[in-house]
């Protein structure tokens, strides 16, 4: 990843002149709003990043912090079928493998779902049509994007769920959703997202819905299936222990923005940013006692209409009184660069995260 | 699946033989402890002692209550013979009784009256259903918009009117106003334009009022539906936004239609006694409702009896219908 | 069902029903015709212009279908098994009798005239021989003649009444009163003659042999169940839905409560039959579940008349008196509407406390009740109907019901139950049918004014198809405790005998079906009805049924509360239409025309 300094602050940037990138993936100063009554929702407010094939990249936040919205929002499902609902708004880029998506015909970027991008989702029970059997709903999406018989369509459907490792799968290819178990249903539906080969899989909460031995399973699947593929992967959580071993690039979010992104490595063993300290101290670790390991993080998620100003951390953070002048409470902080590919945006000084991460947080982990 | 089916079937049977039972109980016994002898409302004004006794001994009400549904279930299945004062009236099976008061099998009366009721409620039902289903589809689509409140006023005017109003306006509207249709109903077998011709309005009535249930239910439905995951996932598929709604979204809504619609019509073929009298068809519900003009109450019972069944069928056809669609609903 | 989903919706209901009188006022008649009283252009004969009268006699033209509608069908079309006045009425299209009701308005149409008889009874021995003679030619619709036997056979059929029950059985009554004969399909002889009361010396002959003499037997044999019926075409209890006919029209086809079609007897002769002119080629009935449907019809032109003769639903009355006057005949229908006091309850035996009631009683706001002076009728003054012989009408009002008291007379009421010992009123039970909205619209203003003379009344709403079990069961009626019952009643026969002797002769209190509501054991009118049957000579009857009259209303056995009148429509295309006391002012149905028979 490079250039991503600035991608922060790109607020107000003409996008339109922006050149086209040379990363697979690039997302630039997205934002996506949804108008409601109460109150214009930000819930992506400015997020950029960028994914090579290969690559994968795991965002995680809390609830609400806008990660799956973002996911949605790559894959054009905000724009698609909102009837007569007020319409999200979108702006921002998203470049995906030259073509930029938010400002393209949008039933060229229909053609492209399913087929350069897909996506699983955390329910497999919910997400797969109850009505339909497993196998007629991978062969249409496969058919959808290749002109096949139907035979040929289930032939594939079968092979890919060999392939996700269903025991039995020219018998289990007929089963209906509900007579699969929970992990089996995760396997099926990402037969049917693969099925086509995308260049981008999209797994929003893979694991979420499934017990922790099955969770285990699923990940080594998605993980073998990249490699075997190469696809580029965005992996979204809630849960650090997710992506500790699945990502190369960590992308914390906060309130519908980036606060801290790079490398997996450098993310959980140099964080620089306070709200990832508390993602860390929540996640569960084996080698800790239940009640010691998990430090959650006090207070409940912004309100979305009302974000705090300045710092959007600053109403949970402990240390928010720590800069002089309040600024905390005033300026909002921009991602600065605290290492190698390494960004956090907060007002604390370089050496006091340091010392602070060292010496108060990291024993205690 | 065919053990499901007999077992259904065989309940039907004892819910009808449970409903013979109650009517006859209420219109035998009930006068009975009242002290009212039905047999003087079969007989006329001078109520001679020998026409009374003439009707008692015919209808076996001297007889136990047991024995007189005895006789009638012999009758559905052995045919059944009158007899009293030197006359004898051969009743055919299957006997649903024997009519005093118009002088004729109520079999045949059921037989001649169903066609009417059916082809009102099925030819209603196809015309609501392509209304109402896509006035309501529509409606979800186009949710808020003015369309859809329009629609909706339109649907709640359908649901609240009476349809002896809505009949009466059509009539005078379309048969005495603009003189579009005859208005009269004609046997299909005589002409099919003619039976077309003074069917239409009451399908459109009938149509009316149903289509008008159907729209709020299929938007209440169809956004329901929508919101589903599953619909998120074939939209991520890459599936044209036609095929999402016209087969994803739609299958699932035809699951609370399709049981609203097997009640309906198995109600309406009991009797859509309103319309055909707005509209005197000669159908199960006029000939129910010139029989409790005249205490015709073998008639009364036959019609109660073809109704019930008609709803049993129903309910077992929606039930079956209801696996066919729903794959996690089992036949066992 | 429909019918549950509907419920629950009374007022809307309500607005509906307001709305769809507006709607006929309105939409229903279209083309403007304006006819007045007068007639009019679109060929409406005007306002009571058969009533009592012929309108447009030469207009009527041979063919065409004559088409009647009716919310209500027959009880039977069986000649021996009808008693509806529109089934006698109709029959007459496909039946004969001896002798029958001349064909002409008013009170004329209620005299006796021969039909299959070459004349009028040769009556011999003190009025219990009747001797009658067949006229050549006349034939059933196999063309084969119609014969003494024929006749007899027919008639013997009244005694066939646990088969063909519901007619009326007066002639086995005069016949027959002990009950001898069992009625044909139980005779032993060879040929089911076998009543003995009926003599057939030939085929052209028939003598009847009364018992006991009876003035008004004449009157009974032109009743349709006086009918001849071949024996080898009785189809006994089916008989009614296809009758075999020696009338000038046949049964084409009938289905019960949905319609009936009569086509001409070709073998029926014009020549042999001095009453039925048969002009229509057609005749049809279409029958309706609902008034206002049918109502509906006869505006728009569809439909000629009502069969049932019993007055227009009222939302339909209001929009044809509006805008279609020239089309409607307003004729007194016969019947007297009347409340009778049993005086098996008390206090109703004291006839002081049945006179205070009478008294007391509104008689303008009875007669609104019943639908004001057009279509309920003239507020009823005595027991006896305008058309029965020996009736005076409003003449005779010993009550001064239609003058002085007609608003109820307080003082003199309570004066009637001081002397009943009852001066500060009573409370009783007013029994009304639930299913005549009329008559419990009539028992409300009774119990209205009665609260003003102290009398405290209940209003019992009992089945209205359980009539004879109910009020027609005497022993009921005093357990019930129902001092006031609400009833109306016609005449079979426009005779005192034909309209009185069941409600107040003691000999017809029966247990159950019992007509003599009032329980009236006076000896005074026993006699006279007995005098009366054997009184022959037509002014001697009529003064008897004036005496009756006025026994009976002396003895304050009831509140009459109207002379009863209908709104009937005739089309615009009737012709030769006239009303008919032979049928309770009725459209005489068998010489009706069409004066454009291809419309």
């Amino acid at each position: 990843m490079t250039d991503l300094s600035k991608s922060g602050a790109a607020v107000g940037e003409p996008t339109a002149a922006s050149p086209a990138p040379s990363a697979f993936l690039e997302v630039r100063d997205l934002k996506v709003h949804f108008p409601t009554d109460d109150g214009l929702v930000k819930s992506v407010d400015g997020l950029s990043f960028q994914l090579e094939k290969g690559k994968t990249l795991g965002i995680v936040g809390e609830s609400g912090s806008g990660k799956s919205v973002t996911s949605l929002g790559i894959m054009g499902l905000h724009t698609a079928g909102q009837y007569g609902k007020r319409k999200a708004q979108i702006s921002g880029e998203i470049w995906l493998d030259g073509t930029e998506l938010l400002s393209a015909d949008p039933d060229h970027v229909r053609k492209l779902r399913g087929r350069q991008m897909a996506m699983i989702f955390q329910d497999p029970l919910s997400a797969l049509h109850p009505y339909y059997t497993i196998g007629q709903q991978i062969v249409e999406a496969y058919r959808i994007h290749h002109d096949v018989d139907k035979k040929t369509a289930k032939r594939r459907a079968v092979e890919m769920l060999d392939r996700v490792g269903i025991p039995q799968p020219d018998k289990r290819v007929d089963n209906y959703p509900h007579e699969f178990s929970g992990g089996m249903r995760q396997r099926a539906m990402i037969a049917m997202s693969l099925v086509n080969n995308p260049e981008l899989l999209i797994a929003d909460e893979p694991t979420t819905a499934l017990d922790v031995t099955v969770q285990a399973q699923i990940l080594d699947l998605i993980r073998d299936l990249q490699k075997e593929f190469g696809s580029a992967v965005i992996v979204i959580t809630h849960d650090l222990g997710v992506v500790a071993e699945l990502a190369d690039d960590l992308l914390v979010m906060y309130g519908g923005r980036c606060v801290e992104r790079g490398p997996a490595e450098k993310v959980f063993y140099e964080p620089r940013h306070p709200y990832t300290w508390g993602l860390l101290g929540s996640m569960p670790r084996l080698d800790r006692d239940q009640q010691e390991r998990l430090i959650p993080v006090k207070g409940s998620p912004p309100s979305l209409i009302n974000i705090p100003s300045g710092c959007a951390f600053n109403p949970r953070c402990p240390y928010a009184d720590l800069p002089k002048d309040n600024v905390t409470r005033t300026v909002r902080p921009e991602l600065a660069e605290v290492g190698s590919r390494h960004w956090a945006a907060c007002h604390l000084g370089k050496e006091q995260r340091e010392r602070i991460w060292t010496e108060e947080i990291a024993p205690k982990l | 699946m065919l053990a499901y089916l007999i077992r259904r079937l065989f309940a039907a049977v004892v819910m009808l033989v449970v409903i013979v039972m109650v009517v006859f109980g209420i219109f035998f016994l009930i006068p009975k402890w009242a002290g009212v002898d039905i047999a003087l409302s079969f007989v006329g004004k001078q109520a001679d002692p020998a026409a009374v006794e003439g009707v008692r001994e015919k209808l076996g009400l001297g007889d136990p209550i047991y024995a007189q549904v005895w006789e009638f279930f012999k009758g559905i299945f052995a045919g059944r013979t009158y007899t009293g004062g030197g006359d004898s009236i051969q009743c055919a099976a299957p006997c649903f009784g024997y009519s005093f008061r118009s002088e004729q099998a109520v079999w045949p009366v059921l037989t001649d009256r169903f066609p009417v009721t059916l082809a009102l409620a099925l030819g209603a039902a196809v015309l609501w259903l392509i209304l109402g289903v896509s006035a309501g589809v529509l409606s979800a689509l186009k949710r808020g918009s003015l369309w859809d409140r329009g629609a909706m006023v339109i649907a709640l005017s359908g649901v609240s009117l009476p349809i002896y109003f809505t009949g009466m306006v059509a009539l005078s509207i379309f048969v005495y106003g603009l003189d579009l249709f005859d208005g009269q109903f004609v046997p299909l077998d005589e002409s099919f334009s003619g039976w077309f011709g003074g069917m239409i309005l009451p399908w459109i009535t009938l149509a009316f009022l149903y289509a008008a249930m159907y729209a709020r239910i299929t938007r209440a439905t169809m956004l329901e539906i929508l919101g589903e995951d599953y619909i998120r996932t074939a939209r991520a598929k890459g599936l044209k936004e036609r095929t999402v709604i016209g087969k994803h979204a739609m299958r699932s809504t035809m699951t609370p239609l399709l049981t609203m619609l097997g009640m309906d019509l198995g109600a309406l073929i009991g009797g859509a006694i309103l319309t055909e009298t707005a509209f005197n068809l000669p159908g199960l519900g006029q000939a129910v409702l010139n029989a409790i003009k005249n205490q015709d109450l073998p008639i009364i019972l036959g019609v109660t009896l073809i109704t019930s069944l008609a709803v049993l069928v129903a309910n077992l056809v929606v039930d079956i219908l209801y696996a066919v669609i729903d794959p996690r609903v089992r036949l066992t | 069902m429909t019918t549950q989903r509907t419920s629950g919706r009374r007022k809307q209901a309500i607005a509906a029903a307001a709305a769809v009188a507006a709607l006929l006022t309105t939409a229903a008649c279209g083309g403007g015709s304006d006819d007045g009283d007068n007639g009019s252009k679109t060929g409406a004969a005007g306002f009571d212009a058969a009533n009592n009268k012929v309108a447009q006699a030469d207009l009527a033209k041979k063919g065409g279908t004559l088409k009647f509608g009716a919310a209500q069908d027959a009880d039977s079309w069986d000649t021996t098994r009808g008693y509806y006045g529109m089934m006698w009425n109709f029959a007459r299209y496909y039946s004969r009798q001896l002798v029958t009701n001349k064909a002409e308005p008013g009170a004329a149409g209620a005299e006796v005239t021969p039909d299959l008889a070459t004349e009028t009874a040769k009556v011999t021995d003190d009025g219990k021989t009747y001797t009658y003679t067949l006229r050549d030619g006349v034939t059933w619709e196999d063309g084969k003649p119609i014969t003494s036997k024929d006749v007899k056979y027919g008639i013997e059929r009244v005694w066939a009444q646990d088969v063909l029950s519901g007619g009326p059985t007066y002639l086995k009554d005069v016949l027959d009163p002990k009950g001898e004969y069992k009625g044909p399909y139980k005779d032993t002889s060879a040929d089911k003659l076998g009543l003995k009361a009926i003599e057939t010396p030939d085929d052209k002959t028939i003598v009847f042999k009364l018992p006991v003499a009876n003035s008004d037997f004449e009157e009974m044999l032109a009743l349709v169940s006086a009918s001849p019926v071949r024996q080898d075409m009785d189809t006994k209890s089916k008989y009614g839905l296809k009758p075999f006919s020696s009338g000038p029209y046949k049964f084409a086809s009938y289905s019960p409560g949905k319609d009936l079609k009569l086509v001409r007897n070709t073998e029926w002769k014009q020549a042999s039959d001095p009453i039925r002119k048969a002009y229509p080629d057609e005749i049809t009935i279409q029958f309706f579940s609902d008034a206002n449907q049918l109502d509906q019809r006869l505006l728009s032109g569809d439909l000629d008349l009502d069969l049932n003769q019993t007055g227009m639903s009222p939302q339909g009355r209001t929009t044809a008196l509006k805008q279609h006057k020239g089309n409607l005949d307003n004729p007194v229908s016969g019947y007297v509407r009347y409340a009778v006091f049993p005086q098996s309850v008390a206090p109703f035996d004291n006839i002081e406390c049945r006179k205070a009631v009478i008294l007391g009683a509104d008689h303008v706001s009875l007669q609104t009740a019943r639908g004001g002076p057009v279509a309920g009728g003239d507020i009823g003054t005595n027991m006896l109907p305008p058309s029965v012989p020996g009736a005076e009408g409003q003449k005779y009002d010993p009550y001064k019901l239609a003058t002085d008291n007609k608003g109820g007379n307080i003082a003199e009421a309570k004066a009637a139950l001081k002397a009943c010992g009852k001066p500060n009123g009573f409370s009783t039970t007013i029994a009304v049918r639930n299913n005549k909205p009329v008559e419990v619209a009539t028992a409300q203003s009774l119990q209205a004014s009665l609260k003003k003379i102290g009398v405290t009344v209940e209003i019992d709403q009992y089945d209205g198809s359980q009539t004879a079990g109910i009020i027609g069961s005497p022993s009921n009626v005093k357990k019930k405790g129902y001092g006031i019952i609400i009833m109306g009643w016609g005449p079979d026969f426009p005779s005192v005998q034909g309209f009185g002797l069941p409600l107040w002769s003691s000999k017809y209190i029966s247990e159950s079906g019992n007509n003599n509501y009032a329980l009236i054991k006076d000896k005074a009118i026993d006699g006279l009805f007995d005098q009366y049957v054997t009184t022959l000579d037509d002014a001697g009857k009529t003064k008897i049924a004036t005496e009756i009259n006025h026994k009976v209303m002396e003895g304050a056995y009831y509140l009459p509360f109207v002379f009863e009148r209908f709104i009937n429509w005739r089309s615009d295309n009737l012709a030769n239409v006239y009303t008919t006391d032979g049928y309770s002012g009725q459209y005489d149905f068998v010489n009706l025309g069409l004066k454009n028979p291809k419309k």
